[in-house]
């Protein structure tokens, strides 16, 4: 829109200082446009485009106009400002020499993402798909294969748009190659994945760094998901960046009902699913899944752990997220064990029996230990390497017990390997990670996927602003 | 009107016609690619025979784990040597 040669204003009814103004405003023969009435003034700028457009923070904004170019703005109420842009000396006689004005409606927080992203050249590229009146939107998003069979959030431009201020990365940076069908991710197809998923901009971080972890070479994420195994992603969080953004690492860290655990794990998925093209019955050819495959992510509980954060120990301190292969949770219970070898004994006990009792070296695992248990490893001063190293030990085992047939199975290693002694798994195989509510000495296994080179080996990112 | 964004990649994978299918597999290279299951090689070398019976040239090709993609030199040479290509999965 050309804007009128002269005196342009924007104001609104609901603000005093306008209100003191308005006679000012007619006097001098003003064009005006308010923001939340009509009828105050001849211009209406109810759908705010004007201000938005015009850079309106403050109302009254009062312009001169040359050749339908801005050369000169005051904001709220100034005589001297006035009388200075206007060229009439008195102007406002009577009233107060100064009143500051109030925010304008174009930057009210709840309506600038809207106005952004309809008048804004949002810089968003993502196709826009206009849903018909008659449609239900959460049907549609279904229609069109986009969810992971729960509803999602419908992804507006104004919901991408504020998702994408929780980084300051640029909307168009690639952050991954997603598989099965290699396509280049940009934080903007993150976001829009992200508020399907339900996250809060501040979540959006650690989606990213997830998303850069799981596309990691080493992590095999085309294999993951073209599987017949259980297996999916797993995000452990670690660092201040947990708590900020509301995540648990306590009472039920691995089950439902926190907001952050369960729309980060789910927001990578979706983003395989729909950016990558990875679909159950596609690509994703697992026999059974598992119900961590629509989210599994959760903090480490690094308060009280006996151990270095997860991440630091994998050489990321601080903001960081581990992505592990995964494929559901298998409990361990120890109400007795007072001591850290007798603990070690019932983990060793529990992890041989990973994927099968007679498999060496075949798929890793994650164990989480809860603080029950931790605090007997911490009492004894038994840090993760200290464990690891027991539990290395007492999962060498020996062959003869392991080959084919061996107790009436046919599953095992070959007969050639009856006098090996083969460790369960392989270097780097098996992570520890701490996390659960205060009471119940249980801990839980979560069994992982083909081990290392021929498989996936777990990658620690850090997360960026 | 309510507007959302595509999730997807918004891939537009280029549509190319088939090659018409061979009358016969005489004469012409079958490539087999063994993806490194355990007992693939059983399937696949029966699959070789019979392949063999039927007067076609068989390649034979192994990537290195079942998990991941072939590498691309592997990918390149099989679309080289080969004239055929069947497609099949089973586990």
């Amino acid at each position: 829109m050309r804007l009128p040669d002269g005196l342009v204003a924007v104001v609104k009814r609901d603000c005093p200082t306008c209100v003191l103004v308005e006679p000012v405003l007619r006097r001098l023969g003003a064009a005006v446009w308010c923001q939340d009435d009509a009828g105050w003034f001849e211009g209406d700028d109810t759908d705010l485009e004007l201000s938005y457009r015009l850079g309106v923070e403050t109302v009254p904004t009062l312009l001169r106009v040359v050749d339908g170019a801005e050369t000169a703005r005051v904001v709220g109420w100034s005589r001297e400002q006035w009388a200075e842009l206007t060229g009439v000396p008195d102007v406002g006689e009577g009233l107060p020499e100064h009143r500051p004005g109030c925010g304008s409606l174009s930057v009210d927080p709840f309506r600038v993402d809207a106005l952004e992203a309809r008048y804004g050249g949002s810089g968003l590229a993502s196709r826009r798909v206009e849903l018909a009146e008659l449609e239900d939107e959460h049907e549609a998003l279904f229609d069109r294969g986009w969810t992971d069979g729960l509803p999602v959030v419908p992804p507006t431009p104004e919901r991408v748009l504020r998702m994408l201020r929780g980084t300051t990365r640029a909307p168009a940076e690639v952050v991954a190659v997603v598989p099965p069908d290699l396509v280049e991710c940009t934080v903007e197809k993150v976001a829009v994945n992200a508020v399907m998923a339900g996250c809060l901009p501040e979540h959006l971080p650690v989606v990213l760094a997830a998303l850069e972890a799981a596309t990691a070479e080493e992590f095999a994420l085309h294999g993951l998901l073209a599987t017949t195994y259980f297996a999916g992603p797993v995000v452990v969080v670690n660092g201040p960046v947990a708590a900020r953004i509301g995540m648990n690492s306590g009472v039920n860290a691995l089950g439902q009902g926190n907001r952050a655990n369960a729309t980060i794990g789910r927001a990578l998925q979706l983003v395989v699913r729909n950016v990558g093209g990875g679909r159950p019955g596609e690509v994703d050819r697992a026999t059974l899944g598992n119900p961590g495959k629509f989210t599994f992510c959760f903090a480490e509980r690094e308060q009280g752990s006996p151990f270095a954060p997860l991440a630091a120990d994998r050489g990321v301190p601080g903001d960081a997220v581990t992505v592990f292969a995964g494929s559901g949770v298998q409990p361990v219970v120890d109400q007795l064990s007072r001591d850290p070898a007798s603990l070690a004994r019932t983990f060793a006990a529990c992890l041989r029996v990973n994927a099968h009792p007679k498999l060496p070296m075949a798929f890793d695992a994650l164990l989480v230990v809860s603080p029950e248990h931790g605090r007997v490893f911490r009492e004894a001063g038994w840090d993760r390497a200290r464990l690891l190293a027991e539990l290395e030990e007492l999962l060498t085992l020996p062959g003869e017990e392991l080959v084919r047939g061996v107790g009436g199975m046919a599953e095992g290693v070959p007969a050639g390997l009856a006098g090996a002694r083969l460790p369960k798994f392989r270097p780097g195989g098996l992570l520890v990670a701490h996390a659960g509510g205060d009471a119940g000495l249980f801990s839980a296994i979560v069994g992982g996927w083909v081990a290392g080179e021929t498989g996936s080996a777990p990658v620690t990112r850090e997360v960026r602003a | 009107m309510r507007t959302v964004l595509d999730p997807t990649g918004e891939r537009q994978a280029a549509a190319r016609e088939p090659l018409p299918r061979p009358a016969s597999l005489r004469g012409r290279s079958v490539g087999l690619l063994d993806i490194s299951k355990a007992r693939g090689d059983v399937v696949l070398d029966r699959l070789a025979e019979l392949l063999a019976a039927d007067g076609a040239v068989v390649r034979r090709y192994r990537k290195p784990t079942f998990a991941r993609t072939a590498p691309v030199d592997l990918r390149h040479e099989i679309a080289e040597q080969c004239e055929v290509v069947i497609e099949a999965l089973a586990d």
